[in-house]
């Protein structure tokens, strides 16, 4: 990647901070990419003849007459069919010692799909988890992230998601991810015989974090080529757009640019948007669908990474530890998946919108038991039950570890309406009631 | 004209040296190769202005030269507008070639070929002044009135004007003269600039009418008035956008447009696939021959976000000034306000509060003052009602959009996790959310007139309830439930058979999801009349049961049809159940 013959080598270098250096050259345009002393930079600021580069690796070690190589375009990506199966690092080139990919230079962060271009999401996916399929049903074309805690297992339940979704890719965004977590994703694609459907770009926890900011691109850059020119249903992993987002503070920082919330850019919310809205049915057939992990500090959603982001997202999911059962379960009541509507109760069974409600509404009335209990009041029939119905529903469908049939979370569901309660006390529609009802 | 060329590019800022006049918020193309990238002066400092460029300026180089056009942004007005989906600047989306959109393609809003019956109005000789009407064309079912150009100023002679027949929308159907005799010729088509509102009218007097939305929880506890403002705050998840879907599937508007500005494209592509099979209930039509979208998605340039919302708003005053009564829905506020305090960064200004731009405040009020019921110069009415979302950061209400908003707009429209939370939904917070329009003397005397002479005080009195079902669901949560008087629960069962049945609407249910104004108040006065009787229960214990299944069955009936048997038969449950526990 290094420039040809012709090309002009500036050597002299007038400003530098940790992010970023300045110096003076014609002809250079906006967002192209540049190698100061070897590294990767992207311009970032056009003043008269100033240019300021911003390096992605960190300035350390950048004299004022290091070699600056202007590349003439954006970053780009090598995009062909000898993507699949390889792992590559946040610029593209290959890091699991196979050959660089031959293929069509694509710039990555491209324009937008035309909105009326768009088709409407209407493909269920299955996962067998039944806190996703029957509470929060997942749609190809949608953006969803898990929020979670640092410490649980959402990369497990995402990886899983993944290998069960029926993708025809799978592609992989690891920003800041533990040499630890990579080594799992690696193991597991590769056991599954999965490994040659997967594409990776992957930013460890080693490398320089500003680096991680091309990852998203990369990776989309990657499932626009297999969901436009190959209409194939791709599926992409984001993990941990956190730290992604961090990585953008420190680069608006450097700029001097005026923080907003929590010392987050003021275009925290178009950044993100630019990556979630890639998520996409195209009417040919092939789709983009997102998913990523939005890691939480003790569960505060009002910070701004995950507050943005739930406001770009077409809904989220939330992990957390039933201690009850001693089970981690898709939290009922915070997760939610906007599509899920375009599917349930029409890619699904009729019941599926009232039994899904319903379930919740009675786990809702379980919760407000139990505050009740905890405050030394005397429960009441309906109160006991609740909560037992509240521990059966926790096992048995929202639990992180259940695989089964969407029909079959019905059904289950409907076991545990007739198993606990009235038919007064469900409150479904007359017809719905008679016709799947099981209890007395 | 004045020309230039970039000096500087930040973002999507860049300076350009200019060589002659410049004006404050006029619109210049950067030409950038065989591309034009269109731009705003925001900015001027001797001879360097600075323009927010309304799409990417990747590649941009210093030096490339750039044109000045002398006029602000502007949009053109015309027969063919309805039904079509726009861009943030007015570019038809459908007319835009491939699946990606390309830089720098603008695209005409109007079709240029399309001919249009016109049935002249004005005569020969007539005076005619800015924005009377010359004539009118079918558009669709609409009467699409042609108007004396609204850029025209004092009085005009009609010289001339076409007899009836088809007429492109570019030839000229009339010619008219000034007092000097200079002649203006007029097509079906004019050009205004968005930021400037339309105020070619007589007054505009304060809002006396309900704006039926079909949704329970406006009409009948905080209704919007013809013309009025109104906002919808809300986390993420609570239900904003669905709740203005369904107003504007239900609305009682001529003409609905929707502003989807900085949200989710899919949020659009919903519209964009049920709107052309969804028919309105009141005139038969399909939905979208009433409805025109501008839409600037989240990942569309966020300068071009700016403009989605005037644009939205002048073509809702151009429709007004028809006669028209048009409902503009903005889907969310707070994404234009965040692009105002991008730029304002870029600009290296002071910054606000979360460092939003000082004047913030003021440019919010003076945008939802914009809307309003007017009486024209012809003596017709016509009104632009305005509804936007805002979406607090964190879900906190204390934060500079929604209080700036709150500031401007009439009616609050609060929407709260915890009802979120329990899916009730629409998640407008019972006691917090507000109309001033209940208020207004103009207001109840038009519920006196035409609903009913007891409207207001029932509502009131519906609302009364629910405030004192919190208040002793408070007392029960601290004493329990044996600590207080069964009459608690009873006023607390009696608030929950208010929320569940009048406040809570099922959005996804055909026959729910509207309630026209009639049935509304059938049922609030059913429901009224049960909170009134005394009801006698031996222990706490009975109370939730009966009330759960008295809820129960109220339910069913805003799942029928009205009127039906199915309803009359549930009702028929409701009184006698209602009976077997009545005080005698």
């Amino acid at each position: 990647m290094q420039g040809t013959a012709f090309q002009k080598i500036y050597t002299k270098i007038n400003k530098i901070t940790k992010a970023t250096c300045t110096l003076t050259a014609e002809g250079i345009g906006n967002e192209e990419l540049a190698f100061v002393d070897g590294k990767p930079a992207q311009v970032v600021k056009l003043e008269g003849n100033e240019v300021t580069l911003q390096v992605f690796q960190g300035t350390e070690g950048i004299a004022t007459n290091a070699e600056v190589v202007f590349t003439g375009k954006p970053p780009v990506l090598k995009v062909s069919e000898d993507l699949a199966g390889r792992f590559f690092n946040a610029y593209g080139d290959p890091i699991d010692g196979g050959p660089a990919i031959e293929g069509e230079e694509r710039e990555i962060g491209g324009p937008s799909v035309n909105p009326v271009r768009r088709k409407q999401p209407s493909e269920l996916i299955k996962t067998g988890i039944a806190g996703i399929d029957m509470n929060n049903t997942l749609v190809t074309g949608q953006k969803i992230p898990f929020f979670a805690d640092p410490d649980q297992p959402y990369n497990q339940v995402m990886a899983n998601v993944a290998l069960r979704a029926e993708a025809d890719k799978i592609i992989l965004g690891g920003m800041g991810l533990s040499n630890d977590d990579y080594l799992y994703f690696k193991q597991l694609f590769d056991n599954a015989g999965a490994l040659d459907k997967i594409i990776s770009f992957i930013n460890t926890t080693d490398d320089p974090s500003v680096e991680r900011l091309l990852v998203p691109d990369m990776a989309l850059t990657a499932a626009e080529y297999f969901a436009v020119d190959k209409n194939e249903k791709v599926l992409v992993l984001l993990t941990d757009m956190t730290l992604y987002a961090d990585a953008l503070a420190i680069v608006s920082n450097k700029m001097d640019q005026i923080p907003s919330k929590d010392s987050m850019p003021g275009s925290l919310y178009s950044d993100l948007a630019k990556i979630y809205e890639k998520a996409v049915q195209f009417p040919a057939g092939g789709s983009i669908t997102i998913i990523a992990v939005t890691t939480l500090n003790g569960g505060d959603i009002t910070h701004a990474i995950p507050d943005n982001t739930g406001y770009i997202t077409e809904g989220q999911l939330f992990l957390r530890k039933d201690t009850d059962v001693n089970k981690v379960i898709v939290d009922p009541f915070r997760s939610l998946s906007r599509l899920k509507q375009l599917v349930i109760g029409k890619k699904t069974r009729e019941d599926h919108p009232q039994v899904m409600n319903t379930a919740v509404r009675l786990y809702n009335d379980a919760s407000n038991a139990k505050t009740k209990r905890d405050n030394g009041f005397d429960l009441s029939d309906y109160d006991e039950r609740c909560i037992q119905f509240a521990s059966d529903y926790s096992v048995k469908l929202l639990a992180i570890d259940v695989n089964i049939d969407v029909d079959e979370m019905l059904d289950t569901t409907w076991d545990l309406f007739g198993k606990y309660f009235k038919p007064t006390e469900v409150s479904i529609k007359q017809n719905l009631m008679d016709k799947y009802w099981k209890g007395n | 004209m004045t020309k230039g060329k970039v000096t500087g590019v930040v973002g999507n800022l860049v300076t350009v040296e200019v060589n002659g006049p410049v004006g404050q918020n006029e619109i210049c193309y950067i030409l950038l190769g065989t591309t034009k990238l269109m731009a705003e002066v925001i900015k001027i400092i001797g001879n360097i202005a600075y323009a927010q460029v309304y799409e990417s300026t990747r590649g941009l180089k210093v030096g490339t030269e750039v044109e000045f056009t002398g006029h602000m942004l502007e949009v053109e007005l015309g027969p063919g507008l309805l039904s079509k989906n726009f861009d943030g600047l007015e570019s038809d989306l459908d007319k835009k070639e491939g699946v990606f959109l390309k830089r720098g393609e603008y695209t005409d809003p109007l079709d240029k070929e399309n001919k249009f019956t016109f049935n002249p109005i004005a005569k020969v000789g007539d005076t005619v002044k800015a924005s009377d009407w010359l004539g009118s064309v079918k558009e669709g079912w609409v009467d699409h009135k042609i108007m004396v150009p609204f850029k025209l100023e004092g009085k005009y002679t009609v010289k001339s004007i076409v007899a009836a027949g088809d007429y492109g929308i570019y030839d000229t159907i009339a010619v008219l003269a000034d007092d000097k005799g200079n002649e203006e010729k007029v097509t079906m088509t004019q050009k205004w600039p968005v930021k400037k509102a339309i105020k070619n009218y007589k007054e505009k007097p304060r809002p006396s009418k309900i704006m039926e939305t079909g949704v329970r929880v406006i009409d009948i506890f905080n209704p919007m008035a013809e013309g009025g403002t109104g906002f919808i705050p809300g986390p993420f998840g609570c239900g904003k956008t669905v709740l203005q879907h369904a107003i504007s599937k239900n609305a009682e508007a001529d003409i609905i447009i929707f502003a989807a500005c900085g949200e989710r494209a899919n949020e659009v592509v919903e519209i964009f696939t049920e709107f052309p099979e969804l028919v309105d209930p009141r005139t038969g039509r399909k939905l979208m021959e009433r409805t025109l979208i501008i839409c600037n998605t989240s990942n569309m340039p966020v300068a071009a976000r700016e403009a989605s919302v005037y644009t939205a708003m002048t073509i809702g005053e151009y429709y007004r000034q028809m006669g028209l009564k048009v409902l503009l829905l903005a889907d969310s506020t707070s994404r234009w306000a965040q692009a105002l305090r991008e730029m304002s960064n870029r600009l290296e200004e002071l910054p606000g509060q979360d460092a939003f731009p000082m004047d913030l405040t003021s440019i919010i009020s003076s945008f939802y003052s914009r809307a309003g019921m007017v009486y024209l110069n012809n003596g017709n009415t016509g009104s632009v009602t305005f509804i936007g979302t805002v979406s607090p950061a964190g879900g906190n209400l204390k934060e500079p959009v929604t209080e700036s908003t709150k500031k401007a707009a009439r009616c609050f429209y609060a929407l709260q996790q915890a009802r979120a939370d329990s899916k009730r939904y629409p998640a407008v917070d019972p006691i917090d959310s507000y109309s001033k329009y209940l208020e207004y003397p103009e207001m109840q005397e038009y519920f006196k007139n035409n609903i009913s002479d007891k409207w207001v005080d029932l509502v009131l009195d519906a609302k009364n309830w629910v405030l004192r079902g919190k208040e002793t669901k408070d007392q029960i949560d601290i004493l329990g439930d044996d600590g207080v008087p069964v009459d608690y629960h009873i006023v607390f069962w009696k608030a929950e058979l208010i929320d569940f049945i009048l406040m809570q609407q099922d959005a996804f249910d055909a026959i729910d999801s509207i309630t026209p104004l009639k049935r509304q108040k059938y049922m609030l006065e059913l429901v009224m009349e049960v909170c009134g009787i005394d009801f006698k229960f031996e222990a706490f214990e009975e109370v939730a049961p009966y009330f759960k299944e008295l809820i129960n069955t109220f339910k069913q009936m805003n799942y029928s049809e009205f009127p039906s048997e199915n309803f009359d038969k549930y009702e028929k449950q409701v009184r006698e159940f209602v009976d077997s526990r009545r005080v005698k």
